[in-house]
Formats: structure tokens, C-alpha cells, sequence
């Protein structure tokens, strides 16, 4: 069933119904701290599907927007530095896969210059080889596969999702705050890659003017719980993907980067970060810079105990090491408390604090408490089942179950006829934590997106 | 619990790849995990995981059966006493009902639970926990008097025959407890039919008859003759199989079921409609006196309620997909009441109803993905055009 009309003309509202709002203690506070970072690592693992063949070696001085790999199969597409410094450390993993590459960043940021322009001025092309040669265009990525989008097709549209709804999310109205300019800047830049729209989707609570009073965009208000303010949800409700269609998507502070490429003529590697999770002492969002380690971040503000650090939101971000870096595209660094414990008979036990979806356990009787949820599986893995859980948090015309079952049995017809093109992991996490089987469901996809992507190209 | 945790601590090396018992393996994990929610952590995706597990989710179900239990105890004892005419007080009569139930039970698990952990040793399983439901439920759909090796040989077939064959618990194509009951009426049919089972050491002279064999003699005589009223069915003060005579306990376990989110309403209610469904429609036909039995007596009669609230919803076996459940649901209602009024040969319609939608529902479900799929490939030929 398709619920929703796409008109062309009016802003328009979705309301979505299924999802969940998991409510965590420790949401960052609108507190801005200014920090000045010295040691950053691009991660290469950031960024699916890409081969990296290194353009730097060990003690090699960088500027901000110098090339430091590229991708093997698409040489186009460069991955620059954030800062100006010197190639600190080369670390590799089993069968020398390329972890990270530390940079130790200058006292003073020197840039390469790339020259200012008005993007509406320029045209496609140029505008193309700007974002490629300042390592720009790695913040555009496309749907499906959430790869890095290809500079030689033009997407059906463009999206931005205004908003994040995942747990403990970063409020991107106080992140865009007084980067209006750059945002639209960079809006403009992005309207010139396609022919089709820029969808800006906003939530019900968005008020910032920076997004509200954007020029050259769609914007459409979206209203429901989690996953709503993910973009794969937001695509499907507007204009679902169909096989062999290809759209494009940025976050606010890769399309606020893009702007400043422009407006300043340089790789402003800026980046508002919320630190969020029950194991922080003082909550609150600090100005660092993108690959940026997160030491400054954490440095006296982590409760004791043992606790895991989640580059990303905890329902869908990458584990680090409290020595480690921000990821690329995230925005967030989380902090739980891990849940290596045994715990007597916890599954036969009211749980008068134990978070659930049901309401198997009494938690059902505060509805309002945040809660501090640890690592814990809370549980053995199982065969599947439960029926009817997942279609209760993923707002999307698509049987998860039916579809998580054709990617375990690699059939890749029924993948695509159920779907596949239309979903990423993260829209369907909160179906991973609510799985009684304790199935990995965002492993499984990714797994299948993967198969596709091979079989296609 | 310190203490325990460092004795299993202590022992865990001997089960373990390796250890001295190592093939035991799966045993141990079982009774560990019985004691202590395990400390794995979790290693990809989501950080973080609702509280919920099977062994949770399967308590909840158990929990969900004691209010028809707990009656139905009472009501074994209630029976007999009424068929030997002798009175007794609540609690005589509940014992009576205790001292025929609990031996069902703990054959009905040792047999099972049993077969399981074998199973799981033999395949290097978890244990699973499916067994905590089917275990509970043969107890409550079989006749108090039935003799307990039957009982015990009825739930070796349903766990292998209805579940191990296939895979294990979330595998199985019919619900076990309904195969082992199945079983049971049809290889034991003279010790599960007639008026003789449904009371506990009854006296000769006293009827008993079950209002569903009550209904199927009225075909013949022209006239239903009911011993009791619906308000008594719906309390289910009337003879049957020990967990299905009371509507209003099984309403009290659908409540906890629906509320909890284990159970699905919707099967619940579509097997409901789909029962007034044809119990109206033959209503309407009246050729007969069991065809004029009021569609709600349905309902209230024999097993449907027991059908409808704790076997049609076996998520294991039901449809997957929720538009499914409504069809899957709907026929089990509608073939429960065809089966009962208009074959003779099996009084109870709901058992046989059940097992023959369980066969259906991966049918219904692929024709509502396939539905999903036709909508997707229509959407790309329209954008194609």
C-alpha cells in the first residue's frame, strides 16, 4: 500500500506511526565547547566498498585538502586531509588492510587553496572537479548501497535530512546554528548535480531559519518516531527507490563543509560533535574537527567503570577505543556502560528497570524513565521465532523478516523484488534490538547489500 | 548467588572444547543460561538490545496458561465429585484436580524437555526453549483419566516426529502440542472419544457428556439437549480436556498475551470472527438441530477458545506476515465450526482446523509477499512507462 502522494508543489507533511523512541539518559546539553585537537586518522574502513591505495607515506608533511589515498577502482575520487601536518603513523591490520592514517596536525592550519566561487555561477563539471580534488565528494554518498556516489551519474534527487531521531542524537538545528550560509552555499552546489530535486526533510520539532528559509529545495516535514529521521525512511515515503534508480544523500554538516568549500576556497574540516550516553559526567557538544581523536572530547568527563565507545549513535555506530577517532560521517560519540555480567535468573525476574519493547517486563509501568542501557545481548541467539515484531518499527512497505530470510539463503532475485534497494542497516536497527531471537539483522544486510553491489556492477 | 556463579565458573573449563565433558556441552549451557542471563556482550550492530529473549517470552506464555490450569485443576476434581454425587469443599476438589494433573505435567516435560536436550547434545544446539510452551500445553488438551504413558508417548512423537524432523523449535510446520494431541485421537481413538475420558474417575450411571458430543447427538435425535448453560460453558464448569472447559480463565491468558505482546490479537480475533462467521451461516441453513446450536455456543464449546488463544498463535507455525494472520485465522475459525457441525466423525473441529491452517500458512504468506512484490515491480513499470 502506498500511503502517500508525492505532490510537486505544496511543503508537505508525513506522519509515520511505527518506530521507536528508545529513551537513554545522559542527551548532550546545548553547551559548546571549542576544542583544538592534535592527532587525526582517516579511517579507511569509514567508507564502504572502497579499495584505498595510499598517495602518502610515514613523515610526509600534509596540508588541509592534501590527497592521502584514493580509491583504487574509481581514481577519481581523492580522500584528503582534514588538517595541515605530518603523516604521524601508517597502521595496517590482518592481511595489511589499511586501518587508519594518524596525522599530527600543525599549531596553525595551512590549507590548499581551491578558490572561492558562487556555485550557482559554475558549472556541473566544475563544480564536480572542485568537490573531487578537495576530497569533498566522499560526503556524497548514494542509495542504494551506501557508497560513495559516482561523479559520472546524475541521481534522480538529492537528499538532506534535516533532523536525527536516533537515541541521544545530536539537535541539528544547534549544530546548523549561524551556518546558514554555508549550508545553502552548499544546498546550491548540490542542486547543480542533478536534474531531479533536493529534498531537505525536516522534523516536527525543526525551527531553525537556516533550514526552514533554505532556498532551492524541497522541504518536507516528517513526523513519528525513530527511525523517521533516518534518510532511507524519508526516500521510500517521498520517492522509493526502484531497481536501477540511483539518488544521492549528504548530512547538514557534509552539505555545510561543501558550502564552505565554496564560500571559502579551502577543506574547512569543522565539525560540532555531540558526546552523549549515562557514562558522561557532563554531556554537551564541542566544535573539533572531522577523523579527530576523541581524547579532548572525553578527557575528565567519563564516569568510572567499564565503558564502550560508539563512534555514531548506539544503534548503529562503530565501536572505538577510548584512544581512537570520530568516523567520517559521524556526528556523535556515545558512551554505555558495557554489560559484561552475569545475571541471576534476570530473565524470570520482574524487571521493574529493564527496557523493553514488550511489555514482558514491569518497566511497562514508567513509561517516562530514561533508562541506562549497557552492552548486555540480554539473552542466547535463536532461530527465528516471533512474528510480527520487526513490522512494528520499520515504517516502510517491506516485510523485513521475508527479507532478512532471502539474504541469509542469498537469493538474490527475492532480494530484490522484496526490496533490498530501498533499506540500509541502520534503517533497520531498532528491528536488530528488538529481536527476541537476537539475530544480527544489520550484519545480515549490509551482507546482502554487498551481494547485490557485486552482482550488479 | 556469588557462590554458584563461582562454582559454575569453576566447572565451565570440563564442558568446554577440550574439557573432560565436553560433549555435554550444550547441557551445561542450558542449565548455565537457566541460572545466569549471559554476559555476552554484544559484538556487531546495535550496541545496545531490548531485554527480551526466548526464555522470557516463552515465560510469559506459560504464566499466560496457569489461570486454565489452575481452574481446570479445580474443575477435575469439581467433575468427579459432581458425577459420584458427593459434595466437596474448593480446596478437596482442587486437590483431587492436582493429583490428576501433575503427573501429566511432569511426563508431559521429563518426556519432552528430555527428547530436547538429547536432540540439542546430538546437534551441538543451545537448548531451545520451545519445549517450556508444548510442555505445558499437551498437559491442558488432554482428558484428566488419560493414562500417563500414553501421555508420554504421544509427546515423543510430537517433539520428534512434529518439531526435531524439521529442525527444532522455530523450524516445526505444526504446532507439537497439537501433534501430539492429534496423535493421541488418532491412534488411541476408543480411550480419547465417547463420554467415559472427559471425567475423572467417574461413577458409571453418571452421563458426563460434553456439550460438543451433546450438540453432535442432536444431529440424530432432532433436538440439542444441553446439561449445561452457556453462562456454565463460558465458566467452563462442564467436562473436558483439563485446560480448555473455562472461556473466562483462557480470556484472562489472552489478556496477558495480547498485553505483553507475545501473543497476537489479531490471530485471536480473526479465529473469533471467522467462528461466528460460519457458526451465522449455518445458523441461517438450520437444516439441522446441531446447525441451529446459537453461533455463540461456538465459542464457549470444547476447545476453541483454548485453540484460538494458545495454539492458532504459535508464531512458529501461524502466517508471518500480518495481513496473513487475518486470513490464517479467519479459516481456523471458519473450519473449526464446519468440521464440528458437519462431520460427524470428530466432535472437536478446532484441533483438526488448527493443523490444517498450519499446513496453509506459508501459502497464505507467499501470496501476501507476493502481493509486496507485484506492488514494487508495478511501481518501476510505472516509472519505466
Amino acid at each position: 500500500m502506498r500511503l502517500f502522494e508525492t505532490s510537486t508543489t505544496m511543503p508537505k507533511t508525513i506522519k509515520l506511526t511505527k518506530g521507536l523512541n528508545i529513551r537513554l539518559k545522559g542527551a548532550a546539553e546545548k553547551n559548546l565547547k571549542v576544542l583544538s585537537p592534535r592527532m587525526f586518522a582517516i579511517k579507511p574502513t569509514d567508507f564502504i566498498g572502497v579499495f584505498p591505495r595510499l598517495l602518502v607515506k610515514e613523515g610526509d608533511l600534509v596540508k588541509a585538502g592534501s590527497p592521502v589515498f584514493i580509491d583504487k577502482y574509481r581514481d577519481n575520487i581523492t580522500f584528503t586531509s582534514p588538517v595541515s601536518g605530518t603523516i604521524a603513523e601508517i597502521k595496517r591490520g590482518d592481511k595489511r588492510l589499511l586501518l587508519e592514517i594518524r596525522i599530527e596536525a600543525d599549531e596553525n592550519i595551512s590549507y590548499v587553496e581551491f578558490g572561492t566561487a558562487e556555485p550557482k555561477s559554475l558549472s556541473k563539471e566544475l563544480i564536480i572537479e572542485k568537490l573531487l580534488s578537495s576530497g569533498l565528494w566522499t560526503m556524497i554518498r548514494q542509495r542504494p548501497y551506501a557508497v560513495i556516489a559516482n561523479p559520472l551519474q546524475t541521481p534522480k534527487a538529492i537528499y538532506v535530512s534535516a533532523f536525527d531521531t536516533s537515541p541521544l542524537a545530536p539537535d541539528l538545528d544547534f549544530i546548523v546554528k549561524g551556518q546558514g550560509e554555508a549550508f545553502q552555499a552548499g544546498l546550491n552546489a548540490l542542486s547543480k548535480l542533478t536534474e531531479g530535486k533536493i529534498h531537505l526533510n525536516i522534523g516536527e520539532n525543526t525551527t531553525a531559519p537556516e533550514f526552514l528559509n533554505s532556498t532551492n529545495t524541497e522541504i518536507t516535514t516528517f513526523k513519528g518516531p525513530h527511525p523517521v529521521g533516518n534518510v532511507g525512511i524519508q526516500i521510500h515515503h517521498i520517492d522509493p527507490i526502484n531497481k536501477g534508480d540511483v539518488v544521492w544523500f549528504a548530512g547538514v554538516q557534509d552539505v555545510v563543509a561543501i558550502g564552505n568549500l565554496f564560500l571559502k576556497g579551502v577543506y574547512d574540516a569543522s565539525i560540532t560533535v555531540a558526546l552523549a550516553g549515562s557514562e558522561v559526567i557532563k554531556p554537551q557538544y564541542f566544535k573539533t574537527l572531522r577523523c579527530a581523536e576523541i581524547a579532548p572530547i572525553i578527557k575528565g568527563n567519563i564516569k568510572e567503570g567499564n565503558p564502550r565507545y560508539i563512534s555514531g549513535n548506539v544503534l548503529t555506530g562503530t565501536r572505538i577505543r577510548h584512544d581512537s577517532y570520530i568516523s567520517f560521517y559521524d556526528t556523535m560519540l556515545s558512551v554505555i556502560p558495557e554489560g559484561d555480567y552475569h545475571e541471576f535468573l534476570g530473565w524470570a525476574l520482574p524487571g521493574i528497570g529493564k527496557y523493553s519493547f514488550s511489555r514482558t517486563f514491569f518497566s511497562w509501568l514508567t513509561p517516562n524513565k530514561e533508562y541506562t542501557l549497557d552492552t548486555n545481548l540480554h539473552g542466547g541467539e535463536r532461530a527465528f521465532v516471533m512474528t510480527g515484531q520487526y513490522e512494528k518499527v520499520l515504517p516502510m512497505d517491506i516485510y523485513p523478516m521475508q527479507l532478512v530470510k532471502a539474504i541469509m539463503t542469498d537469493d538474490i532475485d527475492l532480494m530484490e523484488n522484496l526490496g533490498i534497494y530501498e533499506v540500509e542497516p541502520e534503517d533497520l536497527a531498532l528491528c536488530e534490538f528488538i529481536d527476541t531471537s537476537k539475530t544480527e539483522i544489520q550484519t545480515i544486510v549490509r551482507k546482502g547489500l554487498e551481494v547485490m553491489r557485486k552482482e550488479m556492477s | 548467588m556469588k557462590a554458584l556463579r563461582k562454582q559454575l565458573d569453576k566447572i565451565k573449563p570440563q564442558f568446554q572444547k577440550g574439557g573432560k565433558f565436553e560433549k555435554l556441552h550444550s547441557s551445561f549451557d542450558a542449565f548455565e543460561t537457566f541460572l545466569f542471563v549471559p554476559d555476552k556482550t554484544t559484538a556487531h550492530g546495535s550496541h545496545i538490545r531490548d531485554s527480551i529473549d526466548m526464555k522470557r517470552t516463552m515465560s510469559i506464555v506459560v504464566i499466560a496458561m496457569i489461570p486454565a490450569l489452575l481452574f481446570g485443576m479445580w474443575n477435575i476434581g469439581h467433575q468427579h465429585f459432581l458425577s459420584i454425587g458427593e459434595t466437596a469443599a474448593l480446596l478437596e476438589k482442587f486437590l483431587f484436580g492436582l493429583g490428576k494433573a501433575l503427573p501429566i505435567i511432569v511426563v508431559s516435560y521429563v518426556t519432552g524437555l528430555g527428547i530436547e536436550f538429547a536432540f540439542a547434545q546430538f546437534r551441538g544446539h543451545e537448548v531451545n526453549e520451545g519445549f517450556l510452551v508444548s510442555g505445558m500445553l499437551i498437559p491442558l488438551v488432554v482428558p484428566p483419566d488419560i493414562p500417563l504413558w500414553m501421555v508420554a508417548v504421544a509427546t515423543a512423537f510430537a517433539v520428534v516426529i512434529g518439531k526435531e524432523v524439521f529442525g527444532g523449535t522455530g523450524m516445526n510446520i505444526l504446532n507439537p502440542a497439537l501433534t501430539a494431541r492429534a496423535f493421541l485421537f488418532f491412534a488411541y481413538p476408543a480411550q480419547l472419544s465417547g463420554d467415559k475420558v472427559w471425567i475423572a474417575e467417574k461413577a458409571d450411571a453418571y452421563s458426563g457428556a460434553t456439550p460438543l458430543a451433546e450438540a453432535a447427538a442432536g444431529i440424530d435425535s432432532g433436538v440439542v439437549n444441553f446439561t449445561h448453560s452457556f453462562m456454565d460453558m463460558f465458566l467452563g464448569v462442564i467436562p473436558g480436556s483439563i485446560g480448555e472447559t473455562s472461556t473466562l480463565a483462557i480470556l484472562i491468558g489472552a489478556a496477558i498475551l495480547v498485553f505483553t505482546g507475545v501473543g497476537s490479537l489479531r490471530i485471536m480475533l480473526s479465529v473469533v470472527i471467522g467462528g461466528i462467521f460460519m457458526g451465522g451461516l449455518l445458523n441461517i441453513a438450520g437444516s439441522n438441530a446441531y446447525m441451529d446450536v446459537p453461533f455463540y455456543y461456538h465459542l464457549v464449546m470444547g476447545g476453541f477458545a483454548f485453540g484460538a488463544v494458545y495454539m492458532a498463535t504459535d508464531p512458529v507455525t501461524a502466517s508471518q506476515t500480518n495481513t496473513g494472520k487475518l486470513i490464517y485465522g479467519f479459516f481456523i475459525g471458519l473450519m473449526a465450526v464446519l468440521i464440528r457441525v458437519l462431520n460427524p466423525a470428530y466432535p472437536e473441529g478446532m484441533m483438526l482446523a488448527i493443523l490444517l491452517m498450519n499446513v496453509f500458512a506459508p501459502l497464505i504468506d507467499h501470496y501476501v509477499v507476493e502481493a509486496n512484490i507485484k506492488r514494487r515491480l508495478k511501481r518501476l513499470k510505472a516509472v519505466k512507462a
